[in-house]
């Protein structure tokens, strides 16, 4: 007996009298005898809880936890203390997608105000129940596009995170669509570049925003120049700026999407995280994944179901939008109840706080003299400098004292982040290290 | 019933977090980058948020709660010590950008779990970036097509796909830009290999199937299939939503599979969470290993790094994939050991045989002999409800309902999967009930045409959903 397994052998030998056969064995003579238990597998004997708890805590500990100030599309965010409480409820845990509407009205309502949520931060019409991560969102934007448009260019500025290009790189190849990159300057898009490729052609322009480097571009006139081109503006945004940002809405992005995890969720080590995606209501029928919508059961009560489903997979097949099936529904609960306790208030804080631990940060390392500014342009939490310290032995420094450095993107350029949780201390200390560590390198 | 949405307990000024309150000094943004449209988000305490989820989570159905035969999901227990090992904050706290040196004990897991993988299906290698099933479909084909365009064969643009096959077959074929060809399936419920001949030819990439298929039945002639596709230049997929029947029993690439995922949510017990996250590992034969997603985790020595191959179809997620998922299902395995592994699909299958037998003189099984771990009915023998029905009335007795109307090749379709976890109990007690019920049928079947009765909301309106869809709260307010 195993403490997974109920069966006892009376069970067993029961279960089978009912079924006809004689043995365990007798239920496998469908599968051929030449692939039937054909290899001696090599495996470890089970173990016990004590003997797992041991084992993986010795790995575990093989795991740096570092004070961070990388972002690079994965931040250091609060976490407050429910999350995890609420999220370990078995109800939520252990459900399958919401197929039965009648036992399934708690996922199925959270999911409404997640798209609730959602649509208030982008000010967009509509929002999906999630996607897998911000990067695939994004290559399932570019579909979306490409679908509507009927046209199979895409130019990407050079200013969203290379993860994402590689991303999309890879989803497009297969299609036979063409992927440009549009050049940047000064750490923002290359303006002639863009007006010299947006040709009538192309799909769609995708960009990031604030864009890889922390920049905070300004959109509105590009969004036009796509526009009159009958191109969609695709924006691939952090959600947890736009409680203070010029939002999507408001810019007149076409489709919305990104990585949500800055709401909230914790780093673990790249997932699971959350993609999102927000649109216009004339592209709604475009959407990829599952979409949740409120109505009333036989009794005239409220109620929540899957809706728009002739977009998707079970039912069209190879003729769907996507070919997503699940979503991320248990980490669009944790947004949600990030988004719930921090309120409005909250969640314009937390951006301004980290902006502020962001701008300390920077006007401290540029006083050390060993970083230098390489724009004036506006960033939101994360920015680059140049770096007059080796930063690869800048960074082995800081991590030996518990620090985790930022982002080397080449030529000493230096991408750093300072999140929300960052305390005053904490940056003051960081850039002590800093100061440090420069008289020991070089 | 409590029915309020989180906005609609708001309250002005109400707040439910608080921040450090050290002073960096105050910075300004320039107001033309700033929003100008306010936003509405709900105002309330801490206390009022626990109690709005908790009673959300009070309507909805777990495994924890019962008995949940939603065929080709595999509805199994999830472990709470996965739970708790995953939790550690070695794990949670640790950023994917960190260098390899700083996270050994994450990639060792990695490492580690893509070794007991390819022990327990014989491929080569996995690469753990999907982050589902379908996302692994994806990568897989891309594979595929990668392969072929290497050896500059351009002519194959078409994926073979059962008529039995899942949705999402079809789906990401579509997807990565193949055509689909549909074949056939026999009265058996198994591939018509006459029709696949018929169908091969220099423009097949290759075939995706899954073994057992979505009737649970064994494809007896897999090794012929193989064969067949094999010398036609084509590569084989698997899909791995039914991996649990044979786990520890039969492996895909000894029956001749080079591409297949795994979903880790299904045969390795990790929580579905309601619809996500999961994990779909995608695994190879020998001559794809470069093609698979950047990057992959090697072992140098005694040490853990990140490996970029330049053959590869390029990156597909992000970062690596759902990490935390792996680590429960490492567990998983690490947990069952040699000894268990086996007793999986043998215990899985056993229940659904168990079923298919007590079941088959009220319901229609269209497909008799064995079955693997889930069994198809085609509705009920005397034809007096329909399959819609019965799961509804099923809801009333406090199951799940099996996965209705689907596969597609019988109009009443429900599909049956209860697990190895499950006791010849709550079996008993599932068939008895399913027996009721088709008394009922005959005895009141108003009983069935209403359900649910019992439910905290009867059945809802989804046409109604659909035509004047309210998608956010602000819909409502209209």
């Amino acid at each position: 007996m195993y403490k997974y397994f109920p069966h006892n052998e009376p069970d067993i030998k029961e279960m089978l009298q009912v079924i006809g056969v004689e043995t365990m064995a007798d239920l496998f003579t469908d599968i051929p005898q030449g692939i039937l238990n054909r290899k001696n597998l090599k495996l470890d004997k089970g173990l016990s809880e004590i003997e797992l708890r041991q084992k993986i805590g010795t790995i575990a500990h093989a795991n740096k936890q570092l004070i961070s100030f990388l972002g690079a599309g994965a931040y250091d965010v609060y976490t407050p203390s429910i999350v995890g409480a609420l999220l370990s409820r078995q109800e939520f845990l252990t459900s399958y997608t919401p197929y039965q509407p009648e036992i399934s009205q708690g996922t199925l309502q959270y999911i409404f105000e997640f798209q609730s949520m959602i649509c208030e931060l982008t000010n967009m019409d509509v929002a999906n129940a999630s996607l897998y991560d911000g990067a695939t969102a994004t290559a399932e934007a570019v579909f979306m596009a490409t679908s509507q448009t009927r046209r199979n260019k895409i130019l990407v500025a050079k200013t969203i995170n290379p993860r994402i290009l590689d991303v999309i790189r890879t989803y497009t190849k297969y299609r036979n669509m063409e992927v440009i990159v549009v050049e940047e300057n000064d750490c923002t898009i290359d303006i002639d570049d863009l007006q010299a490729k947006l040709k009538d052609d192309v799909a769609a322009f995708v960009v990031q925003y604030p864009n890889y480097y922390g920049m905070i571009e300004e959109y509105q006139k590009i969004v036009e120049w796509v526009h009159n081109n009958k191109s969609l503006f695709i924006m691939n945004a952090d959600p947890s700026t736009l409680s203070v940002l010029k939002t999507p809405g408001e810019i007149g992005c076409d489709i919305v999407c990104g990585e949500a995890q800055t709401l909230g969720i914790p780093l673990n080590f790249g997932g699971p995280y959350l993609g999102y995606m927000a649109t216009t209501n004339q592209l709604l029928r475009k959407l990829p994944g599952r979409i949740v919508g409120m109505t009333t059961d036989a009794d005239g009560k409220r109620g929540y179901v899957l809706t728009i489903q002739a977009r998707e997979q079970h039912i069209r097949r190879e003729k769907a939008t996507s070919n997503i099936c699940s979503n991320q529904s248990l980490m669009a609960l944790n947004t949600v109840i990030y988004g719930s306790l921090l309120g409005k208030k909250g969640l314009i804080d937390v951006a301004k706080r980290a902006y502020s631990n962001a701008h300390y940060l920077y006007q401290k390392l540029l006083a050390t003299k060993k970083f230098v500014a390489i724009t004036n342009k506006p960033f939101f939490k994360e920015f680059v400098v140049q770096s007059l310290i080796d930063i690869n032995k800048l960074n082995q420094y800081l991590e030996a004292k518990g620090f985790l450095g930022g982002l080397h993107l080449g030529d000493g350029k230096y991408l750093l982040c300072a999140s929300e949780v960052r305390t005053k201390e904490e940056i003051d200390k960081l850039v002590n290290l800093m100061e440090e560590a420069s008289c020991t390198i070089n | 019933m409590y029915d309020k949405l989180i906005y609609e307990i708001s309250k002005k000024d109400r707040i439910g977090y608080s921040l450090p309150n050290d002073d960096v000094g105050h910075f300004d943004i320039n107001e033309s980058l700033t929003r100008t449209i306010s936003f509405d988000m709900p105002e309330v305490t801490e206390l009022d948020v626990v109690r709005h989820f908790t009673r959300l989570s009070q309507k909805n159905y777990g495994v924890d709660q019962g008995f949940y035969p939603l065929g080709s999901c595999t509805m199994k227990y999830n472990p709470k010590i996965d739970e708790e090992i995953a939790s550690n904050p070695a794990f949670t706290k640790i950023h994917p950008l960190q260098n390899a040196t700083s996270v050994q004990g994450a990639l060792e897991i990695y490492y580690e779990t893509s070794r007991l993988l390819s022990e327990l299906t014989g491929m080569q290698e996995f690469t753990f970036n999907p982050f589902a099933g379908a996302h692994g479909e994806l990568a897989g084909l891309m594979i595929m097509k990668q392969y072929h365009m290497n050896r500059g064969d351009d002519k194959r643009t078409k994926v073979i796909v059962p008529n039995s096959a899942h949705g999402t077959n079809p789906a990401s074929s579509s997807v990565c830009g193949f055509d689909v060809v549909e074949v056939g399936s026999t009265a058996k419920g198994t591939v018509d290999l006459e029709a696949l001949k018929q169908v091969l030819n220099d423009e097949i990439a290759g075939i995706m199937l899954t073994n057992p298929n979505t009737m649970g039945i064994f494809e007896r002639d897999i090794c012929e299939i193989a064969k067949l596709m094999h010398d036609n230049g084509s590569l084989l997929y698997y899909d791995g939503a039914n991996l649990n029947a044979i786990l520890g029993m039969a492996r895909p690439a000894d029956m001749g599979f080079d591409i297949m995922h795994i979903n880790l949510h299904k045969t390795f017990s990790t929580p579905h969470g309601g619809g996500g996250p999961g994990s779909g590992p995608v695994g190879v034969v020998g001559k794809l290993v470069d093609l698979l997603p950047n990057p992959r985790v090697i072992k140098k020595g005694n040490k853990f790094d990140f490996f970029h191959s330049k053959a590869s179809i390029g990156a597909i997620s992000g970062f690596w994939g759902n990490f935390l998922v792996v680590v429960k299902a490492y567990c998983y395995i690490l947990s069952l050991g040699k000894e268990n592994i086996a007793n999986v699909a043998k215990l899985a299958v056993l229940n659904a045989n168990y079923v298919k037998e007590s079941l088959k003189d009220t319901y229609k099984l269209p497909i008799t002999g064995l079955c693997k771990h889930e069994v198809v009915f085609d509705g009920l023998i005397h034809g007096q409800a329909t399959t819609l029905e019965v799961a509804k009335r099923l809801l009333d007795y406090g199951y799940h309902p099996p996965t209705i109307y689907f596969p597609l090749l019988f109009h009443q379709s429900m599909m049956i999967e209860p697990t190895e976890n499950e006791s010849k109990e709550t079996i008993d007690d599932f068939i008895e009930t399913m027996k009721i019920i088709a008394q009922e049928a005959l005895k009141s079947p108003e009983l069935l045409h209403n359900a649910p009765h019992n439910t905290l909301v009867r059945r809802l309106d989804e046409v109604k959903a659909a035509r004047t869809p309210i998608l956010k709260y602000k819909d409502l307010l209209k």
